[in-house]
């Protein structure tokens, strides 16, 4: 090994990953909040809904989880175009991870809602509430506190999977690093550099989610 | 010139998929044998190792695929082997799955009773006898249908070897969009047989899941 590793040139370059890290950023928490909307919709449809409903959602739930995510950008930024519809990298991203995240989240809120005792429901609509309302009230937020812990690795997951969006042109933290390599020709060192970043963002995360978890659940 | 997307080429994409498969079973080969120093190391008696072992989970969990890859493909020249995409693919995807499956087979060994080890220990039986002919035994039925459920993850990850340059399934599908110029056709039909990939082995999850009927 004789090899002179150099690290400066990479943090001259801090512009460039301070706006990808933002770009990083933005994107997931979007996705986050529009994936787990998909997610309790698509869930509640599948518990709720009629027949056709449900074996939809199944088969959107079966075709994201059992297919790369790669794959699925590809289709919808490079493949959409051919059918008249045009996105620019960052939505395209955008919509392909909230429905990446939207089926995975499915299945966890699914499990959830399924959590709770039919005889809590069955109180709460003796007690006069409306359908809407024991759904929300009576199922979906003790759901959320059994749910949190799975939601929030997803979440994680979702936020490092977000470099993929990166291979369609997505300015994100991990396109930064391929153009200070392409500046500097510090290949190694730049991607070390990346995954240190990407890593204090996970932490940063997880910390997060657990303040809020207790900060949310903590006294009840 | 720009061709047809023509019965050929999903000939070209169905023989792509056996570097997926080659790639998927090195990677889980590798990823299995660190996976199981990992599982052990967590559940050993001496607390350093089980802090190094979580802290090796924390930094590849961490840290995206993608970034691991690119770091084995730049590296691979550092600690002077050959800069081949299969390596740092293999590399990169066993480092990946190691995290994972160490996780979930520490996770079967904790479910396993405390008081089986003790019964283990009563007899007479060291860590490693414990481990092997009481604990193990055990633990490996509750840990086939995650670690099934695993394997899509990681089959449905080779695609991410495509961005080194690795041939397989996906690197097949670009590549055949460059000469037909049909991404929508050639995407739909790479996806369509990752699915076919990958539908089977979830649904032989499930199954164990219910066979063993232990929650994954």
């Amino acid at each position: 090994m004789n090899y002179t590793f150099q690290f400066r040139d990479i943090f001259n370059a801090w512009q460039f990953l301070a706006e990808g890290l933002a770009t990083t950023l933005h994107l997931s928490v979007v996705t986050m909040v529009f994936g787990m909307a998909v997610g309790v919709a698509c869930a509640a449809a599948r518990l709720y809904g009629g027949p056709a409903l449900r074996a939809a959602v199944g088969a959107y739930v079966e075709i994201i989880r059992n297919t790369p995510l790669l794959i699925q950008l590809f289709i919808v930024f490079f493949g959409l175009p051919s059918l008249g519809i045009r996105l620019d990298a960052l939505t395209a991203a955008t919509i392909s991870l909230t429905i990446n995240l939207g089926a995975y989240a499915t299945e966890i809120v699914r499990a959830g809602l399924q959590a709770i005792p039919r005889s809590q429901i069955e109180a709460g609509h003796a007690l006069g509430l409306s359908g809407l309302q024991v759904f929300r009230y009576i199922v979906l937020a003790p759901a959320l506190r059994l749910m949190f812990p799975a939601l929030a690795s997803q979440f994680i997951l979702l936020m490092l999977a977000t470099s993929i969006a990166s291979q369609i042109s997505v300015q994100d933290l991990f396109h930064a690093a391929s153009i200070i390599q392409s500046r500097t020709f510090r290949d190694f060192e730049v991607y070390t550099v990346i995954a240190v970043l990407y890593l204090a963002l996970a932490l940063l995360l997880r910390a997060a989610f657990a303040l809020i978890y207790r900060m949310a659940f903590a006294n009840r | 010139m720009i061709r047809e997307f023509t019965l050929i080429d999903v000939f070209y994409l169905v023989a792509a998929i056996r570097w997926t498969l080659v790639l998927s079973v090195a990677a889980f080969a590798g990823g299995g044998a660190i996976g199981l120093v990992v599982a052990i190391m967590r559940v050993s008696a001496f607390a350093p190792l089980r802090w190094l072992a979580a802290a090796y989970v924390q930094l590849v969990q961490g840290t995206p695929l993608l970034c691991i890859l690119f770091v084995f493909f730049f590296g691979l020249s550092i600690f002077g082997l050959p800069v081949q995409a299969w390596i740092a693919a293999t590399l990169a995807l066993s480092i990946y799955a190691s995290a994972f499956l160490g996780e979930i087979w520490r996770g079967a060994l904790q479910s396993i009773p405390k008081t089986q080890w003790e019964a283990g220990g009563a007899l007479g039986l060291g860590f490693a006898e414990q481990l092997r002919y009481v604990i193990v035994p055990q633990a490996v039925r509750v840990s086939i249908p995650p670690t099934v459920g695993f394997l899509v993850q990681l089959v449905k990850n080779t695609s991410l070897a495509a961005t080194i340059g690795f041939i397989e399934l996906a690197r097949e599908g670009q590549l055949t969009t460059a000469s037909t110029f049909q991404p929508f056709t050639v995407y739909c039909t790479v996806a369509f047989l990752y699915f076919l990939l990958c539908f089977p082995l979830t649904q032989l999850s499930r199954a164990l899941e219910r066979k063993y009927n232990v929650v994954g």
